[in-house]
């Protein structure tokens, strides 16, 4: 059977080096390219109508601006209005990512913790940098909310700064597991299906079967999972934004 | 696992620094921009047409009660033409009741006098008969002819009896 990790390999399709950093473009840097190019493009393409009345893809277009929109308001206000482009990339750079492992021989980059990681780092340094710049030493102020007694605050002072750094590996890992773990599971399930064939010969058909339906199942699954992790990554920066912007 | 491989670290924060620079300048210069325009565009257009329908409905609304009030109008100028009319019919047979209760009146009255004539000229024939009457009983029962002045006056006298 094939090995299901196998998915995962970054291979280097142009190697480069700056300053003895490997800067190679991979396959992983491929699917990157590809989700910028896909996202840009059909944004750019659908609205280039200008319709009144929109089509299919314009609907498609409008509703993903709204979606991400919306999300933007009802989590972080009207404040949120100058990171809306952010969120809107993150929320995409993400979903392409996920969609694009979808496809066969796809390579899903936001399995890899790298990408989640960093990206998640990102946010983490730019929502702290927000956080100081709007609040200066009063930022200080989020790991003792209002109103808990003076008698908690050594205990709890030391658990919110816990749970503050802990964001970033939550945010990441999060997105990680759920990608390997998903896409693991579909190749061992689709592997199981090749495997019965390839020793049963023809009647390995038969109990190819079930294995061929749960990976049915399983990629429906994936998809509501790759479309739900992008939203979850998404949603949390606006909240983590939204700490930011107006503390607790 | 090949993710906790550190080889491959390095490349993709790398490339994904540079796709994701890349992404977010396409989406806030170009992309964006682009979608928002049309979606402002198309409110702009709703409010519009929403503003232009109320202004239609203002008019509209007004130009009912300009035709009530017309309709009012006329319809109060019927009235006071109609009674106006029925007035001036009321005072014609008003009139006309008079005239008419006037002539009958007038020839009530002459037939009263025509019938008094006639009931004189009867009461005086009756005289002159009574009187020959008078004049030709005494005549037979006295066997001389009467005076005919003493028979009158005593006809006379017995009439003014009668028709007192």
């Amino acid at each position: 059977m094939a090995n299901p990790l196998h998915q995962f390999e970054v291979h280097t399709i142009v190697p480069i080096q700056i300053g003895g950093i490997d800067a190679s473009f991979t396959n992983s840097s491929l699917f990157m390219t590809i989700a910028v190019v896909v996202v840009t493009g059909f944004l750019v393409f659908s609205v280039q109508s200008r319709a009144l009345v929109p089509g299919r893809l314009q609907s498609v277009a409008e509703l993903a601006y709204e979606f991400v929109a919306g999300m933007l308001r009802t989590n972080v206000g009207n404040e949120g209005r100058p990171y809306f482009p952010f969120i809107f990339s993150l929320f995409f750079f993400i979903l392409m990512g996920n969609m694009l492992g979808m496809v066969p021989y796809g390579f899903t980059f936001t399995s890899h913790l790298a990408v989640t990681l960093g990206m998640a780092v990102v946010i983490f340094l730019g929502t702290t940098i927000i956080a100081f710049a709007k609040h200066g030493a009063g930022f200080f102020g989020f790991f003792l909310p209002h109103g808990t007694p003076w008698y908690v605050a050594p205990l709890l002072v030391p658990i919110e700064i816990l749970s503050y750094f802990f964001r970033p590996v939550s945010l990441g890992l999060r997105l990680f597991a759920n990608m390997t773990a998903g896409h693991t599971l579909l190749k061992v399930f689709a592997g199981f299906a090749a495997g019965f064939v390839g020793s049963l010969g023809i009647l390995g058909i038969f109990p190819a079967l079930v294995p061929m339906v749960a990976t049915i199942a399983l990629t429906g699954l994936e998809f509501l999972i790759a479309f739900l992790q992008a939203y979850v990554y998404a949603v949390l920066a606006c909240i983590y934004l939204n700490d930011a912007l107006h503390m607790h | 696992m090949p993710q906790f491989d550190p080889a491959v670290w390095s490349p993709q924060l790398v490339w994904m620094a540079i796709t994701f620079i890349a992404l977010y300048l396409l989406m806030a210069k170009v992309a964006l921009p682009r979608v928002g325009e049309v979606l402002e565009e198309r409110e702009q257009r709703i409010s519009l047409s929403l503003r232009r329908a109320e202004d239609l409905k203002h008019s509209a609304e007004e130009a009912v009660a300009e035709y009530e009030r017309t309709i009012a109008d006329v319809r109060a100028q019927a009235l006071e033409e109609v009674r106006a009319a029925r007035e001036q019919a009321a005072a014609e047979a008003a009139a006309r009741h008079e005239e008419l209760n006037a002539r009958l009146a007038s020839e009530l009255s002459a037939a009263e006098e025509r019938i008094h004539q006639a009931r004189s000229a009867a009461v005086a024939g009756l005289r002159d008969v009574a009187v020959i009457v008078a004049a030709a009983a005494v005549e037979r029962l006295v066997g001389q002819k009467a005076d005919p002045g003493a028979v009158a006056a005593a006809v006379d006298t017995s009439l003014g009896e009668q028709s007192r």
